[in-house]
């Protein structure tokens, strides 16, 4: 019992960040028809501003604060003016290629600019281990638990409750009514790409001290996240993080009373069943709701 | 056909013409004693292997540096050309190729096992000596007799841990956790064999994969375990990873490893979680020896960062080649190769090796090494252990 609470804990709390991923990929999907396949690479890369800004003399939390004032502006606004706006015209094809590519220039330039070896990286929470009905439960899987439900229902809450956030499901649901209607959609649709940025800080903060910054953490967050955003529907928010977590406790699962060597072909046969069975995800609804 | 009569001004030019190319021709055959001798640095640049391979090749390059500067091999400046394996075998292939067909003389690397017994036997085929850092006993037993280690194998390596952890730390029962790679198949093999001499009881075996990233449910099974240690042989990056995560779920078990559990860029990467892990080590940075102090701090003053094992054994892999090589008279590879087998190279007279070292008719080797303890986020050195 107490290893399967522990099992549990775990794997909730790194399938809650593989949510807050997940939930970019929703959001930019929703709001302008990107898949973005950087997305590993936009977990992977606050990361190292965080490190630059350690670098350059900053405690932790002002690094971390300067490292989202960064992604906010590559991530967000510069993805958003320099990549996908020029090529989404063109369709969803070349800006999925563009996106690709984007991965593999971020990977290669920290690869560059910062090596390939990994780098030591600072937990925001305390290493102390509590023990729960006979599990240890660590403060660090409680706190990444925690602000990544905090982020998520923070972000359900703006976006359901504030005007901004309706004018931006509005935006996204029928971008022409909204603008007649006196939304300004390309605003709305800016906001989405920042609000991606900052998750994708989240996740990149709460996940390195246990990846350790490395160039290539984005091959594998990427495709979970993917996978996840697919499992749980891929125009729900709530099926992201319910996607995320899933997999974060079936890959724990596995690797426990499956087959360590065979865990990570698990959310891949997950997903392979939700798209032959309920090919709108788990809670997605088939005629596509918006954000 | 009509018969022209030479100008003095197009005599002039005639023999201007002759006397520069004469002068070409000297030159041309005065250049081998100009000539730069090849060595190809083929290491994990990137990939899950870079830790290990950054560290072999800042050995090499700065061993090969300090040899120029003093005046090089037999009088020859040495030229060193590297190539990134990508920790990827098939790539450190084509690698050791292009390095051959570049006309090295000699090659140092790879790191990783999985690709090392992929290139090498490029390298057999070629006659080139190869100078590893790898560590998987597979190496050694494939009747190759160009292949030379710069750190013992894990089945030499092994043996000596076993028994420390048998009659120092009293193990009776003991879990394994290995990567599930050529270098922790190899690694696994040789625990599991020496388990049986020693009469452990090995209690879990689990098997983890390269480049793993969350270690969350092995730790947890490992936790449900009554044993007196566990066996962790994964490479540096996931090695960190473990401990973090054993750290963070509180496990109290020993965890006794090798160089790659308790290497110094584990310790720098898995912070605090690294204390109280413990191994064996053939090279380490903290020996008390003189000589290798003070490469460590040349190292640290040159590359800024505190170099591992992979340092050492990428160092003195080229003073072996030096030294080898103004043995035999000639940098010629064949001749290194012949010479390599059965040599013991003392500090006394080749002291860029730092430690008394012997090669065996396999390209094995043998050296005195060091069982230590993280502490402090220091290896402090327990004992030292005898070559075998």
């Amino acid at each position: 019992m107490a290893e399967l609470i522990q099992i549990l804990i775990s794997g909730l709390a790194a399938g809650s960040i593989y949510a807050l991923a997940a939930v970019g990929f929703t959001l930019l999907w929703q709001a302008s028809q990107t898949i973005n396949f950087a997305q590993g690479e936009f977990v992977m890369l606050p990361a190292f501003f965080v490190l630059v800004g350690m670098g350059l003399g900053l405690p932790m939390w002002p690094a971390i604060g300067f490292a989202l004032i960064l992604s906010l502006l590559i991530l967000g606004a510069l993805f958003k003016k320099l990549v996908v706006e020029p090529m989404l015209p063109h369709g969803t094809l070349p800006l999925v290629i563009a996106t690709i590519a984007l991965g593999l220039l971020m990977k290669e330039s920290v690869k560059e600019f910062y090596g390939a070896t990994a780098q030591p990286f600072p937990a925001i929470f305390p290493q102390k281990v509590y023990q729960f009905a006979g599990a240890s439960v660590s403060v660090q899987d409680i706190g990444n638990l925690a602000v990544s439900m905090l982020a998520i229902g923070g972000l359900q809450l703006f976006l359901n409750r504030t005007r901004t956030g309706r004018c931006m499901q509005a935006s996204a649901q029928n971008p022409a009514v909204a603008e007649i209607l006196g939304v300004d959609v390309k605003r709305m649709v800016m906001y989405t790409f920042l609000i991606n940025a900052a998750l994708a800080t989240i996740a990149s903060v709460l996940i390195s001290p246990i990846y350790l910054a490395k160039f290539s953490n984005g091959e594998t967050l990427g495709l979970v996240a993917f996978i996840a955003a697919i499992v749980g529907g891929f125009n729900q928010i709530r099926g992201a993080l319910v996607g995320g977590l899933l997999i974060g406790v079936i890959d724990n699962l596995s690797a426990v009373y499956v087959s360590a060597e065979y865990r990570s072909a698990m959310p891949l046969i997950l997903l392979i069943a939700i798209i032959l069975l309920r090919p709108q995800g788990l809670l997605g609804t088939k005629e596509g709701r918006a954000v | 056909m009509q018969n022209r009569v030479r100008t003095r001004e197009e005599g002039n030019t005639m023999f201007r013409t002759l006397t520069a190319s004469a002068a070409t021709a000297l030159a041309l055959i005065a250049m081998p004693a100009l000539a730069e001798l090849k060595i190809g640095s083929i290491v994990e640049l990137s990939g899950p292997g870079a830790a290990a391979g950054t560290n072999f090749r800042d050995g090499v390059r700065m061993g090969f540096e300090e040899i120029n500067a003093a005046g090089g091999i037999l009088g020859e400046q040495v030229a060193v050309t590297e190539y990134d394996s990508q920790t990827d075998p098939q790539v450190s292939r084509a690698m050791v190729q292009k390095a051959i067909d570049d006309g090295v003389v000699a090659i140092t690397g790879t790191v990783f096992s999985s690709s090392t017994v992929v290139n090498m036997l490029v390298a057999k085929q070629a006659g080139i000596p190869q100078f590893t850092g790898s560590e998987a006993p597979s190496i050694t037993a494939m009747n190759n007799p160009y292949i030379f280690r710069t750190a013992f194998g894990s089945q030499k390596g092994v043996p000596k841990m076993a028994k420390y952890m048998a009659d120092e730390m009293g193990v009776k029962k003991v879990a394994v956790v290995w990567a599930n790679t050529e270098f922790g198949k190899g690694g696994h093999e040789s625990f599991l064999k020496e388990a049986e001499a020693h009469g452990f009881e090995i209690v879990a075996d689990l098997p983890t994969e390269q480049a793993q990233t969350d270690f969350s449910a092995d730790v947890v099974k490992l936790k449900g375990i009554e044993a007196d240690a566990a066996f962790v042989y994964l490479t540096e990056e996931e090695s960190a990873r473990f401990l973090r995560e054993a750290r963070k779920q509180g496990v109290t078990l020993p965890l006794v490893g090798e160089t790659t559990l308790i290497g110094h860029k584990v310790i720098e990467l898995a912070g605090d979680a690294a204390n109280g892990a413990m191994g064996h080590v053939g090279l380490t940075p903290d020996a008390n020896i003189p000589a290798m102090t003070e490469m460590v701090e040349k190292f640290k003053a040159k590359f800024n960062y505190t170099p591992d094992h992979n340092a050492i054994k990428g160092y003195t892999a080229a003073y072996t080649i030096k030294c080898v090589a103004e043995m035999v008279g000639e940098a010629d590879s064949q001749a290194i190769a012949d010479k390599m087998h059965g040599l013991t190279l003392t500090v006394a007279e080749c002291p860029g090796v730092l430690m008394d070292v012997s090669w065996d008719e396999t390209g094995e080797m043998s050296r005195e090494s060091f069982f230590v303890e993280v502490q402090d986020g220091k290896q402090v050195v327990k004992a030292i252990l005898p070559p075998n």
